[in-house]
């Protein structure tokens, strides 16, 4: 069973380096960790950081990757946050958006509520259910040459596109980004848009 | 009896003026959980190679998926039975706290006529919950008064950065009589 291979990888710096390449790559981090996480590599006009609305991030990427096709858009998020949104596999493997890419971090656990295992450590494998749904490239990431592996996919490949990234659930400092909505569309609006930003 | 069959039999003409209205709103993007009081609505909007569909599973993604298309400079609609909103209320939540725009087209059940006992507690509640979410709510049962509707609904979505609802009342999509 594949989860029950030895996870190596700690999730900032995976994080850390997922976003080394990022160029003008938009980014959609889920709610809890990943937003923590994407705020502690370092801030970004470029990143929309979910802090509610749990099993939305895919979907919430979907829209922003069909609005601006010629961007590569970038959903991290967790297992725990995938899981309650299933179902957007399903609709983003058959409205196949090329330049869309989904990114789990994927510690087996709800980090945010005590640790609890979720699915994804008693062998449910998402990366096969988005193969599944009819995404165009899928791959589970164990190793940091796997990882290697995966960047051109996160960044080049013809989407969509969707790694699984297991990771430790060694602790990390909890570093918070912006968390006022408003400021956060608002900046991010800007930073796409420019001035039709506030039309 | 006799209003419901005179309706059927007149030419349903709200569908086609609800695209017409979601064109001169510069909807760029619709996306829907099938009902069939939105069917004809359905069809128009993939025909229409300038405007991009998306199918949903639950109608939910839709309204995270309206919020994507927002922050990608462009104006969406979401399609749904009443059923289907009480799949969104979480969900609305990002819609208020980003104060960003959503418009739902939303066709009623479990309101006049119906049939089936399981649609009306999601039916009766539709109008309250969207409004304890913080949804704009106009409840239509004219389609006289239907595109007008939906257009000004637009307005305040896209102009003030407000949810807003439109409930299609059971009275104008007509309903089933189990009897025949």
């Amino acid at each position: 069973m594949a989860a029950k291979k030895n996870i190596t990888l700690g999730r900032r710096a995976v994080v850390a380096r997922i976003v080394k390449d990022r160029g003008d790559m938009l980014m959609v981090t889920g709610l809890g960790s990943t937003t923590w996480d994407a705020a502690a590599v370092g801030d970004h006009p470029n990143n929309f950081y979910l802090w509610g609305g749990m099993g939305g991030a895919a979907a919430t990427g979907l829209g922003l990757a069909r609005a601006q096709p010629d961007r590569r858009v970038m959903v991290l998020t967790g297992d725990g946050e995938m899981l309650m949104g299933l179902g957007a596999l399903a609709t983003i493997g058959v409205a196949a958006p090329a330049n869309l890419a989904v990114c789990i971090i994927d510690n087996q656990h709800y980090g945010e509520t005590g640790m609890q295992e979720t699915h994804t450590s008693h062998g449910v494998n998402l990366a096969g259910m988005a193969a599944a749904a009819g995404f165009a490239e899928t791959t589970t990431v164990w190793t940091k040459k796997d990882l290697e592996t995966a960047l051109p996919l996160l960044y080049r490949t013809k989407g969509p596109v969707f790694v699984d990234i297991k990771v430790t659930t060694d602790a990390v400092p909890m570093i918070l980004p912006m968390r006022d909505g408003t400021a956060i569309r608002a900046r991010f609006r800007q930073a796409v848009l420019g001035d039709r930003a506030y039309d | 009896m006799a209003a419901t069959k005179k309706k059927k039999a007149a030419a349903v003409t709200w569908p086609a003026e609800i695209f017409q209205t979601l064109k001169d709103a510069d909807i760029g993007q619709v996306s829907y959980v099938p009902d069939a009081g939105h069917s004809d609505l359905i069809k128009s909007c993939l025909a229409d190679n300038r405007i991009k569909t998306t199918r949903l599973t639950t109608e939910e993604e839709g309204v995270a998926l309206s919020l994507g298309a927002w922050l990608g400079g462009e104006r969406s609609a979401l399609l749904m039975q009443s059923s289907g909103v009480g799949n969104c209320i979480n969900m609305l939540s990002i819609i208020e706290e980003t104060r960003s725009p959503l418009l739902m087209l939303v066709t009623m059940r479990g309101e006049w006529g119906e049939f089936n006992p399981w649609q009306i507690p999601m039916g009766q509640g539709t109008q309250k919950s969207l409004e304890d979410a913080g949804v704009i709510v106009y409840h239509v049962n004219d389609p006289d008064d239907l595109s007008e509707t939906v257009y000004a609904a637009s307005q305040i979505a896209f102009n003030t950065y407000r949810a807003v609802a439109v409930l299609i009342g059971q009275r104008i999509i007509g309903f089933k009589d189990w009897r025949k």
